[in-house]
């Protein structure tokens, strides 16, 4: 089907490619140009220098060759690497050695049979660009014929259509038959356990003790300076059987300001101790952690989707998609003067959900 | 072949070659396929390698990652990292971290093959990208290729998918955060989105069960979506024929080009080759996801420029352009419109982007089959539509990267996201009104040139004191690159068969006549003859 | 743009809580309030007391800070409207911001910028001398603090990851904060300005004081960020560590880049 059998030139030329293959009933919106400028046909071929010149074609010849050598080469010294540039146990500039020496020996093994093969390719095999002829996609008249006929004739010998009875029960089973798939998805998540109840309770208590993240050390009222921010987990998160989960909504930012800065709600009296705050670090747009302090500004700064959290009025966003103010933990100190929460967090943590109000 | 020579003569002709076509011949019947592929004839053009680049790095992906699956290990299971790279060592963390580690550090050529699988993955989809704009530029959506348009669709959001299912498999900071991420997106989501959360992360997040589920998706479920979508692709490539660019000769009942055997499966094979080849060599020398300095997953830490792979950007970036204060409680439930706004504006803008061609169709009243290139300036309209597209995309995925962009044009995080929030509403308008100006500008060009020719840049003077630039004319092979398009008039407005015009109707014509109302007609053969006469 | 149009004579700085330098002032402030409890702290990390200077070097630190700083600090150092007071900041907050050309500050914006540094070692460590003269405040680490052959990069991982990673990236590449301030890259920063730092908080940085992160543990970060800075990355060119922005852009610019050039070499007919 390839061959030039049509040399080209017998090809209707096109009036319009507007109406060479317009068929009836698809009238289009073109423009039919009744004197539209005709196509010319094929130019004439102009033969490559390695057609007409055999000192050009041997020497692309040589060139082909050379690089499917070179290719060999490069796999010789990908294997050959592989022995050579060991990785070394601590010493991360060996793998970067093996990486590199490895890697190049398979990229010019790659490259060189590519470039081998598009040049052999190019210069030297025939050039002359073939035709194909197209047909409309859409089927003969006589093979859409029977194939209706075929559909017809299936009709006929099954009754699908007359028993109407039968094939709707059949459609009623194919409906309900795949419905237990979808119960059974429900043991993707733990049985006996609600999200929403979940998601409303940290493991904050009254009298938890803030601790560092991640060592667990408790940490006193005084050791809290001006300026400071310290990163906390309650007490006892590295011992629970989930740490990670609880700690996805426990972890809280702590940060000491000068009291005269901080507006405080009248609800929220007793929430910090002598300026010192704590505030969830899970933002409340989508769950980052926002542990961006600028302690001069006092801005939290989210670095996912640059929501930004003014301190000094509890947290209120001042800019970015997040909606909600961090939810603050009460805090106050235990009789040792280690920083204890007073409750949980009284809010939901973290990103918004449908069942939060 | 040389090597059968000290055989016996059984196989006469050809040896062992012929001997082993011949039994296969006999049990599979080939000589059928052969006669129909072996000489089927692709056109030559640059453009239309793209498609392969995404085949091809398919291919180094599937290689790369079936290496990458014999040792990595889909567990949450916590362990204590006792590999090569000391600043995580005695560090806990998770099995799939730790066997990630273990590839990067302990496994000769393993780093290399996770660079090789993850630059490829990014090669993947960004000429997916690519192939898309050709195709969409071009018009090669048109009839008969809708569909296939579709399914390539269908497969730039499967790979998608796949990317960022892989990308989430080390379970390092990076990729735990942008599941955290995924996970609030998925938690503002109306009615049931707390409890598809519940059910994909078994349990709370993190839970220990997202890694292994994502390692089934990603290894099982999408490659073999991918291979049957891709195989489907193909074969309405192979059904329709490829189109081609108009040129002289070509028409809509021809392909030219070169037979598979032996051009066109020296070059594509060789382009396999190379493709395959500037991955390895990006991977031997560029990093790709260090995971070693992102360490494990832990909800509380994270990293300055926690950004998703590019491919992810614009849904990134599309969260990060919401203004403050989009969310409600209404009837007693939080309606999160900062999450849900951009997750119905990129829906509505994937919705768009698939069924564009049976809107276009439907506008242009177009029903023929089209086999010949549009050149982009010849559809003003659909390049200024698709201009507009990329800008709003463009905007998007910029705005995943404001902070970086800020800090390294010493500007604003605020004054960035304030520019591309503009760019995002307003760019696309800009976009249309340029592209379509830029393009009836090179019409009228095309046209000139067509009719007078090139300007020489020579000056003659004429006998009677007059100064002239000689144009050179073009040659009839030249002329018919300029002049080989259609032209298109609105649709008209016609009363039914039962003597109405409906509201679709003019809704329809409205649309076709702001869609072609701007148009340069091609040169006729009247205007050309009338141009010799002007020299 | 940055505050390029502030040059050095003009006098019109920003005032208030924005100030980059009013860190010092809050950390002043701190002293005072919390008086005995931070000198209970001080003892405590005795490893970063000040050396006794000489009644010299604090004479000739006077000299320097009154021809140099005294316009803005005050001539008694206890601050203006432009500038903060340095009374209790402590020698480690001169080394810092003098040590790396962060003060004097040359133009106002939205924070102090690394530059050339002005003053000689000798003149730089008589500022201190003098400025630790005024009240007590965190001295220069001493050398066993900074010693990375002593550091645990493992820990010294974990803990930047907890608590720099989010401004600094956890590379040590920098990253953006609100209105056009940032955290500074981290490669090239002596450990002993990495350690000033942490315990001063200079500008927006909080202060990490030594019950935040023990002194060992300060020594583990340095240890952490110098092997990253030591040891290249083992994939290769790092791409300035800034992640899948830099790398998504690179293979669209340079990896589909060749591979598009690549098929016009391979469809161009040939010659």
């Amino acid at each position: 089907m390839a061959q030039d059998d049509n040399g080209g030139h017998e090809l209707t030329t096109a009036n319009s490619s507007a109406v060479e293959h317009a068929r009836a009933g698809d009238p289009g919106t073109a423009v039919i140009v009744q004197d539209a400028v005709p196509n010319p046909g094929f130019p004439t071929h102009r033969p490559r220098i390695t057609d007409i010149n055999p000192v050009k074609q041997r020497r692309a010849e040589r060139v082909v060759y050379t690089l499917f050598y070179l290719s060999i080469v490069g796999s010789i010294w990908a294997i050959a690497a592989y022995m050579m540039f060991p990785i070394e146990s601590s010493d991360p500039g060996s793998v970067r050695l093996n990486t590199l020496f490895i890697g190049l020996g398979i990229a010019l093994a790659l490259l060189a049979i590519g470039i081998g093969a598009v040049h052999w390719g190019k210069a030297l095999m025939y050039e002359q660009e073939g035709i194909d002829l197209r047909h409309p996609v859409r089927g003969s008249e006589v093979t859409i014929e029977r194939a209706v006929e075929i559909f017809q004739e299936a009709d006929q010998e099954s009754g699908f259509s007359r028993r109407t009875v039968v094939r709707n029960s059949l459609i009623g089973a194919l409906i309900a038959f795949p419905l237990p798939a979808i119960v059974l998805f429900r043991g993707l998540g733990p049985q006996n356990q609600n999200p929403v109840t979940l998601l409303s309770h940290t493991m904050w208590k009254a009298g938890t003790r803030l601790t560092r993240d991640p060592e667990g050390t408790p940490i006193k009222a005084t050791d809290v300076t001006l300026g400071s921010a310290f990163h906390v987990i309650p007490e006892g998160l590295n011992e629970t059987p989930d740490p990670l989960e609880e700690k996805a909504k426990a972890a809280v930012l702590l940060m000491r300001l000068n009291p005269a800065d901080l507006n405080v709600s009248p609800a929220r009296k007793t929430w910090n101790y002598n300026g010192i705050v704590a505030y969830s670090k899970i933002c409340t747009h989508v769950g980052c952690p926002v542990a961006l302090y600028e302690q001069q500004t006092h801005h939290l700064l989210c670095p996912c989707h640059q929501s930004q959290f003014d301190i000094t009025h509890e947290a209120k966003v001042i800019f970015g998609p997040a909606k909600r103010p961090l939810p603050q933990l009460p805090i106050t100190v235990d009789a040792e003067g280690y920083l204890v929460a007073r409750s949980d967090f009284t809010e939901p943590v973290g990103p918004s959900f449908w069942e939060r109000n | 072949m040389s090597t059968t020579t000290a055989a016996p003569r059984a196989a006469k002709k050809g040896g062992f070659t012929a001997a082993a076509a011949n039994y296969l011949e006999d049990r599979t019947s080939m000589s059928a396929a052969v006669r129909e592929f072996g000489r089927k004839i692709f056109p030559d053009h640059w453009s239309f390698l793209l498609g392969e680049v995404a085949l091809y790095s398919f291919i180094v992906i599937l290689l790369s990652g079936t290496f990458l699956t014999f040792f990595f290990q889909a567990s949450q299971a916590s362990v204590i990292y006792d590999g090569s790279f000391v600043p995580l060592k005695g560090v806990e963390m998770s099995s799939a971290m730790s066997s990630t580690l273990n590839i990067s550090f302990d496994i000769r050529g393993g780093l290399l093959m996770r660079q090789v699988h993850h630059w490829a993955a990014l090669l993947f989809v960004a000429s997916i990208g690519l192939h898309m704009l050709r195709i969409y530029f071009t018009g090669a959506f048109r009839k008969p290729r809708e569909l296939n348009w579709v399914i390539g669709f269908v497969l730039f959001i499967l790979a998608m998918a796949e990317g960022f299912t892989g990308y989430s498999l080390p379970d390092d900071l990076l990729s735990g955060n942008g599941l955290r991420i995924i996970d609030g997106l998925i938690k503002g989501i109306p009615l049931v989105g707390t409890w598809i959360s519940f059910l994909l992360f078994g349990g709370e997040f993190p839970g220990t069960a997202i890694v292994g589920r994502l390692y089934t998706l990603h290894i099982l479920l999408l490659p073999a979506l991918v291979l049957a979508m891709i195989a489907l692709h193909l074969l309405f490539v192979v059904v329709h024929k490829h189109t081609q660019y108009a040129g002289p000769g070509r028409t809509q009942e021809n392909v030219i080009g070169y037979p598979v055997l032996p051009v066109y499966a020296a070059k594509a094979g060789g382009f396999f080759f190379i493709v395959f080849g500037v991955v390895v060599l990006m991977a031997s020398f560029f990093t790709i996801n260090p995971i070693w300095n992102y360490g494990p997953y832990d909800p509380s830490p994270v990293s300055a420029g926690t950004q998703p792979d590019w491919y992810i950007g614009f849904a990134d970036g599309a969260l990060r352009l919401i203004p403050p204060g989009w969310e409600f409680v209404w009837l007693n439930h939080t309606w999160s419109f900062n999450i849900l706004t951009p997750l119905i504006v990129i829906g509505v803008f994937i919705v768009l982007v698939m069924f564009y061609p049976f809107i276009e169709s439907w506008i242009t009243g177009d029903r023929r089959e089209h086999h010949i290139l549009d050149r982009p300036r010849n559809a003003p309209t659909r390049t200024a539509i698709g201009a507009a597209g990329v800008t709003f995309y463009a905007g998007l995925w910029a705005a995943a990267s404001s902070d970086l962009i800020a800090t390294h044009f010493m500007l604003t995080i605020e004054g960035v996201i304030h520019a591309i929030q503009a760019i995002v509403v307003l760019g696309p308008f800009v976009a249309f009104f340029i592209a379509k100006r830029v393009c009836l500008a090179l019409q009228k060009k095309d046209r000139s040139i067509a009719l007078h020719g090139y300007e020489s840049g020579r000056i003659v003077r004429l006998p009677g004191g007059e100064y002239i630039e000689v144009h050179e004319r073009l040659d009839e092979y030249e002329r018919w690159r300029l002049v080989s398009f259609e032209s298109y008039q609105p649709l008209m407005l016609r009363p039914n068969s039962r003597g109405k015009i409906t509201v679709g109707q003019r809704v329809r014509a409205g649309i076709s006549r702001w869609f072609f109302e701007d148009r340069i007609a091609p040169v006729t053969m009247r205007e050309l003859e009338e141009g010799h006469g002007h020299h | 743009m940055r505050a390029k149009t502030h040059t050095p004579g003009r006098t019109v700085r920003k005032t208030g809580r924005r100030h980059p330098l009013a860190t010092i002032a809050l950390i002043a402030i701190g002293l005072g309030l919390t008086g005995g409890a931070y000198a209970a702290f001080n003892t405590s990390t005795a490893s970063a007391e000040p050396a006794a200077a000489s009644q010299q070097s604090v004479d000739q630190g006077k000299k320097i800070f009154m021809s140099n700083c005294a316009t803005c600090h005050g001539l008694s150092a206890s601050g203006t409207a432009n500038g903060p007071s340095l009374i209790g900041v402590g020698a480690a907050a001169v080394d810092f911001q003098v040590g790396t050309g962060r003060m004097p500050m040359a133009m106002n914006g939205p924070q102090a910028q690394q530059k050339p540094v002005q003053f000689t070692g000798s003149d730089i460590s008589a500022l201190a001398d003098y400025v630790a003269s005024l009240a007590p405040g965190p001295g220069i680490p001493n050398a066993s603090l900074l010693d990375t052959t002593q550091g645990n990069a493992a820990n010294g991982g974990e803990l930047f990851r907890t608590n720099c990673a989010m401004c600094h990236n956890v590379a040590g590449a920098g990253g953006a904060l609100t209105e056009g301030k940032f955290a500074p890259a981290l490669s090239g920063v002596s450990a002993q300005h990495i350690y000033e730092a942490m315990v001063t908080g200079p500008q927006n940085m909080p202060v990490f004081n030594d019950s935040n992160i023990s002194p060992s543990g300060k020594r583990d970060i340095i240890t952490y960020l110098k092997y990253i800075e030591k040891n290249p990355s083992p994939g290769g060119f790092a791409l300035g560590d800034l992640g899948p922005v830099a790398e998504g852009l690179f293979l669209w610019i340079f990896g589909l880049g060749s591979i598009v050039a690549l098929t016009v070499w391979i469809t161009a007919k040939s010659n």
